[in-house]
């Protein structure tokens, strides 16, 4: 009951007070557009004051009345601003009411309010979903790789002398053609006492996601220089496969090669895939305008790519520590093969949150 | 003679309403937000674009510099130990080797990201220059800057900077053809680089990709308003002087004259002000005196502003001195 008294007794004793500073102004003021901006101009100035907080970086200073009053204040900037566009011929206030509108929008139609929220969206169906949406083009990446793999299989099975111009000389140490089963199979096992496995893994990564990021950006190019990346890349490997396939090694290859293989292929896989998708929608853009058609893609493929250097980071984890722990080829195809199901039941089957 | 205002020049007959900005009408884009109201958005120039850019680059090369050094001087107080010893120091050196790894890739990679990301929409060399990162308008709708085009804009970079450098350098360590190498390099360097030369919008490749502009930060600061002040209601402080001005006197002037006016009161320069009262006092037949030039221009401004918005109230609106009011 006293709160309500109180109440009504602060309401009785505004309507009764003397009037306040800004409205003896708008009164006084000879121009009805004046009256206009002086009656108004304190909420402008909240908005004013909001907007200065939070592109300070200071939202959490914030209170909450002035939090959800943005929106309103907001509103109420653009609408003054259309009023003052037909009522006021003061340049100035239509500049500044111009220049409120667009900083409040910048941060009413912002970016997501922050990082990690985003990325608990991105994780919980945001970045599953813009898999599925590259649709076709994971296929054709696919069958690049395959083909990729092939071709550099048949050529170095016709012509030796290709594995020197298909693998670059860090890869080609000891594994060159003619080398024995006996040193070929020393590069597969037995390094469980090997040191610096955690640089050589970080290196790893950073060389992988960088050459990821480069056959996403080259899909500007009509996504043509992207395919040849990933021909040229697959090769080498059908070239490695040939080498250990001579000397009965095949399948310890591939267990060797599956343990961080499968995430980091199935990553590359995913990179080209989204730098096909760029190029093919700017090749083929529909029924959109070309830059749109480019532009909705691109933001696909940019969650896409996002996802690619997350799993980059756990193919040189498992590349530089699981490697060389598990030692035995069928405990390494389990490792290999159980990241493959993962990864593809959570790209394909894992379908919460669809937009 | 026409020429009432002498600031700033213009030709005879030119029917053009609003501020005159240098390039400023090839700049501007109106874009209407989701409440359906327009607002321009100012591109921002390739000059002030490239001098962003510059100034991030230093500011990363100065973080990569500094970060190195901060991990060396670590690194020297364990004390140096690249021998493969299992040692509690060897340990250190490689996580303080990982740590320099994933630094050095975040500060390429992230740097950007990070920024442009935040309220401000602009990394520190793009706030020196008063430019942020904003999403282009649809046709003229204006758009949401989501992060997924962030992340887009921000990894077609690295192929537009980065790569010639790394082809560069990868062609001098493998021994191989420098010369031609670095050639091929500037050209890819070059095309990137003049690519916002050749779209109307002066966006570059990344832009294009996520669908983002540069655009001028808005501006901040409201003006006091002219109107409201003692002399603009014809009575002047210093000399007790009232102006006041027949509908003839205002009536020759229209929307544009206002504005220049309004400029020049706010410059408030001796001469500019002098200028502008002997061309009005010549256009409407009075003898221009000298001292009380402000307070004769406040209460011109004010009573031509009353008149024309009462004019635009009734919809009937008169751009400049040469349209004829209907």
């Amino acid at each position: 009951m006293n709160a309500v008294t109180t109440g009504i007794a602060q309401r009785i004793g505004g309507w009764f007070s003397k009037p306040s500073e800004t409205v003896v102004a708008a009164e006084q003021a000879a121009l009805r557009s004046d009256r206009f901006r002086l009656e108004r101009e304190a909420d402008w100035k909240r908005l004013d004051a909001i907007l200065k907080r939070m592109e300070a970086g200071r939202t959490r200073g914030l209170s909450d009345e002035d939090l959800l009053a943005l929106p309103t204040l907001y509103r109420t900037a653009a609408s003054s601003l259309s009023i003052a566009r037909e009522t006021s011929l003061d340049a100035a206030l239509v500049g500044y009411l111009e220049a409120l509108t667009q900083r409040a929008w910048f941060l009413v139609y912002g970016p997501r309010a922050s990082l990690w929220s985003w990325f608990r969206g991105f994780l919980g169906g945001g970045w599953s979903a813009s898999v599925r949406g590259l649709g076709v083009d994971l296929l054709i990446a696919l069958a690049l790789m395959v083909a990729g793999t092939v071709v550099g299989w048949l050529l170095v099975a016709s012509n030796p002398e290709w594995y020197y111009s298909l693998v670059p000389g860090g890869f080609a140490d000891e594994r060159v053609p003619g080398a024995s089963r006996e040193v070929l199979r020393g590069t597969l096992f037995g390094n469980q006492d090997q040191d610096g496995m955690s640089v050589f893994a970080a290196s790893l990564f950073s060389n992988n996601a960088q050459v990821s990021i480069l056959c996403f950006a080259l899909g500007f190019a009509f996504g043509l220089p992207t395919m040849l990346l990933l021909i040229h890349n697959t090769a080498l490997l059908g070239a490695m496969l040939w080498l250990y396939h001579g000397q009965g090694l095949l399948l310890d290859f591939v267990g060797w090669l599956s343990i961080h293989g499968t995430t980091e292929l199935f990553a590359i896989l995913l990179a080209g895939a989204a730098g096909i998708h760029v190029g093919r929608s700017m090749a083929f853009p529909g029924n959109l305008p070309v830059m749109d058609a480019a532009a909705a893609a691109g933001r696909r493929a940019a969650q896409v790519m996002t996802g690619v250097v997350l799993m980059l980071v756990i193919a040189a984890l498992l590349e530089g520590f699981a490697r060389q722990m598990v030692d035995s080829t069928p405990s390494r195809l389990i490792v290999g093969g159980f990241m493959l199901v993962l990864w593809t039941g959570y790209f394909f089957a894992f379908r919460r949150g669809v937009r | 003679m026409t020429i009432a205002l002498k600031i700033p020049f213009r030709r005879r007959g030119e029917t053009q309403t609003g501020p005159v900005r240098a390039d400023g009408d090839k700049r501007r884009r109106m874009v209407v937000s989701p409440e359906g109201v327009p607002i321009p958005f100012m591109l921002a120039s390739r000059g002030s674009r490239a001098a962003a850019l510059f100034l991030d680059l230093l500011m990363i090369f100065g973080a990569i510099i500094g970060s190195t050094l901060i991990l060396a001087w670590i690194a020297n107080g364990i004390g140096f130990n690249f021998n493969k010893e299992d040692g509690p120091a060897g340990r250190a050196m490689q996580a303080l080797v990982i740590v320099w790894v994933v630094a050095m890739f975040l500060f390429r990679n992230a740097w950007f990201l990070f920024f442009e990301l935040g309220p401000r929409g602009a990394t520190p060399g793009k706030r020196i220059c008063g430019i942020r990162v904003a999403a282009r308008a649809r046709g003229v709708n204006g758009g949401r800057l989501t992060t997924e085009a962030v992340i887009a804009r921000n990894l077609v970079r690295d192929i537009e900077l980065f790569m010639p450098l790394i082809f560069f350098i990868s062609a001098s360590v493998e021994g191989g053809d420098t010369k031609m190498a670095g050639w091929a390099g500037l050209g890819w360097f070059l095309i990137f680089a003049l690519f916002p030369f050749f779209n109307r919008d002066r966006l570059r490749c990344g832009d294009m990709i996520a669908g983002t502009w540069v655009v001028e930060a808005p501006k901040t600061k409201l003006e006091t308003a002219l109107s409201v002040g003692g002399a603009a209601r014809g009575h002047s402080q210093e000399t007790g002087a009232q102006y006041r001005f027949s509908d003839a006197d205002l009536a020759i002037y229209g929307e544009y004259e206002l504005q220049v006016l309004e400029r020049v009161l706010r410059e408030n320069r001796a001469d500019g002000l002098r200028d502008v009262t002997e061309a009005i006092c010549r256009k409407i037949g009075w003898n221009a005196g000298a001292g009380d030039e402000r307070a004769f221009l406040e209460a011109y401004y004010a009573q031509l502003r009353a008149r024309l918005e009462t004019g635009m109230r009734f919809g009937k609106r008169k751009a400049d001195k040469h349209s004829e009011r209907a």
